[in-house]
């Protein structure tokens, strides 16, 4: 916990303005994905369609700070509690559907919305997009546009991060573990089922809202075209890819998110063992080759992501260190019991 | 009265090519109880491998089956391959599988042949003919005719032969079929292969209309998902007949209703998707399911 919180409060001061900026982006889409993993690893409702909030939360600050000339700081909660009320809103009709009914709704969303921004076109100047200004430090400290962002975004990243924390360590946490893990039970034993799902939607909403707000104000620029649905299923799967109902999971899934599609391409090359022809044949065939082939090898070998896989490599350590011990030989308990 | 009945002509004709998608997820589901994102793309890439066999010279109503077989074949290999090592994952864990093939397929595709958009040429010739007062294009009449017959020939294997009883008895009870001789896990891979040839079927039925590029599909197979949907997820003829509905309704509500116009035609389909999982969600024709504790 210490080391991460050096790591990333020293970044900025060893890697370079483009680095930096490149690392506030990560902190974005780990926001987006604990949100994300709020809602599919602890409520276990599937969601394809996060794109669409994070869209939402983005244009709702780009159309406050361009046409009503709102503070950008000012418009990253509204942005987030608009996102959150229709999140909750979009929660009701969800309690009807099973998970792959879900997903397929949320999929179907996620296709749609470039096509339902452009259509406003005087609110969101449609395929035009919307341009804003780097946000310049306050209170005249010293420092560029970008260190000023990559600080903002990981103080908002903190502060959610422990609020995550939190909710998942006290009562709400374990209501939406229980229904999560057998709805009808979770009934029976008295839970809100209906209100801690449509809650969970709310929050994780809220979360991608404020990811899509720092989002447009990072990037200085909206357009429908920001957010196809290559967006949300790169949001779920930084959500599994980093570890479903884990609190540390969403930060190694805002990496993995990040720099997967940009290393899936780089690293085969650089991979001695596979045969020249192969590699240079993968290289040229783009990088979602790559990365759809990376992804199905992922949730074939380590499904449970890369929490889990830590969790994993801890389980085996521990049994070996506890040589004595060899009784029992139980497996840790599966994370994701969706 | 003329335009609108041109409209729902051109409607049924869209709506045999949801159909024959939506079949396709149909078939998987009842097999797997997942639906496959990936359907679209594999479509789509039957669809190029037809195009280059036309292009080779082959006739098309050669290259039409041959490229059915292919298709089989390859959506035989995926299961094989991908599917298999995660049969019994979480949904969670094949759903990003799905994806992840989609993601892989699309990216294959535009390695090979590249993202410019080209002409298939369609066999059918671009007259119209006029029937009782209604113009229909031979072109739209032909598509209806190729998608009927592909679906009367699924019923037909799925109903009244012994491996499509098979593959029924082994989608519906694992167990008992397993214990009766049916081989489950390779009618498991049939009814891939199956769903890849029908879902061919609808990526070579649209591609005069819409061009050929790797990304063709993917608006289809939004409204094959309301198609199935509308029927009922596990219904063969619900997703003809919900294929049908979407097809009329998209086409009469970009023609008819003024904001629609025809970049929000997806969002209609959105829509059916929304009120039919709100209002009736096992569809049309398919039964409700019990959850267990």
């Amino acid at each position: 916990m210490l080391v991460v919180a050096i790591f990333f409060i020293g970044l900025p001061s060893v890697a370079t303005n483009f680095q930096t900026f490149e690392w506030a982006e990560v902190l974005i889409f780990a926001i987006a994905i604990m949100g994300l993993n709020l809602l599919v690893g602890y409520s276990g409702q599937l969601s394809l369609g996060h794109g669409a909030f994070m869209a939402l939360g983005a244009y709702t600050s780009a159309i406050l700070i361009h046409r009503y000339h709102v503070d950008y700081l000012a418009t990253i909660p509204a942005a987030g509690l608009l996102t959150g009320i229709v999140g909750f809103l979009f929660g009701i009709p969800a309690l009807r559907l099973s998970a792959l009914y879900l997903a397929l709704a949320t999929f179907a969303l996620a296709v749609v919305t470039p096509s339902l921004i452009k259509r406003p076109v005087d609110l969101t100047k449609g395929t035009e997009g919307i341009v804003l200004r780097a946000p310049v430090p306050p209170f005249g400290l010293q420092m560029t546009s970008e260190v000023w962002l990559y600080f903002l975004t990981l103080g908002i990243a903190a502060v959610l991060f422990w609020l995550a924390w939190n909710l998942v360590r006290h009562r709400p946490g374990r209501a939406l573990r229980a229904l999560r893990d057998g709805e009808v039970a979770a009934a029976a034993s008295g839970i809100n089922v209906a209100g801690y799902k449509t809650l969970a939607f709310g929050i994780s909403a809220f979360y991608a809202g404020v990811a899509g707000s720092l989002y447009g104000i990072a990037t200085a620029y909206v357009s429908p075209d920001s957010f196809p649905v290559s967006l949300s299923i790169l949001l779920l799967v930084g959500t599994v890819v980093g570890g479903l109902g884990t609190i540390p999971g969403p930060l190694l899934g805002g990496i993995a998110s990040f720099f997967l599609p940009i290393l899936s391409q780089q690293w085969v090359p650089t991979q001695t063992w596979i045969p020249a022809q192969v590699a240079s044949a993968i290289e040229k065939a783009g990088p979602a080759v790559s990365y759809g082939a990376l992804l199905i090898a992922i949730m074939i070998f380590a499904p449970n992501g890369g929490v889990g896989l830590i969790r994993a490599g801890y389980g085996i350590l521990q049994g070996r260190l506890r040589a004595g011990d060899r009784g029992t030989g139980q497996a840790p308990p599966d994370a994701q019991t969706i | 009265m003329q335009e609108f009945m041109q409209q729902v002509v051109s409607g049924i004709a869209s709506g045999g090519v949801f159909a024959s998608l939506a079949l396709a997820l149909v078939l998987i589901y009842n097999a797997m109880g997942l639906v496959n994102f990936a359907q679209g793309e594999m479509a789509m890439f039957a669809t190029f491998i037809a195009f280059t066999l036309v292009d080779h010279g082959l006739s098309y109503w050669i290259a039409f089956p041959l490229t059915l077989v292919i298709a089989f074949a390859g959506g035989v290999l995926i299961q094989r391959i991908v599917i298999r090592p995660v049969e019994r994952a979480p949904v969670l864990t094949l759903v990003i599988i799905t994806l992840g093939l989609a993601t892989l397929v699309n990216g294959a595709a535009g390695f090979l042949w590249g993202y410019i958009p080209r002409a298939f040429s369609s066999p059918f010739p671009v007259s119209t003919i006029s029937i009782g007062g209604v113009v229909a294009s031979l072109q739209d009449l032909g598509v209806i005719g190729v998608s009927a017959a592909v679906l009367v020939l699924i019923y037909l294997l799925l109903q009244h032969t012994t491996i499509g009883l098979s593959m029924r008895a082994a989608a519906h009870h694992p167990e008992a079929s397993r214990l009766l001789g049916v081989r489950t896990s390779w009618m498991l891979a049939l009814g891939w292969g199956l769903a890849s040839a029908v879902g061919a079927v609808s990526g070579i039925m649209v591609a005069p209309v819409l061009l050929l590029e790797p990304n063709m599909m993917q608006s289809i197979i939004i409204y094959a998902f309301a198609a199935a949907v509308l029927g009922g997820i596990e219904s063969p003829l619900g997703a003809v007949i919900g294929g049908v509905i979407v097809g009329v309704t998209v086409n009469l509500a970009g023609a008819y209703l003024p904001f629609v116009g025809g970049d929000l035609r997806l969002a209609v389909g959105l829509a059916i998707i929304v009120v039919v999982l709100i209002l009736k969600p096992n569809g049309l024709l398919g039964r409700p399911s019990v959850r267990r504790v």
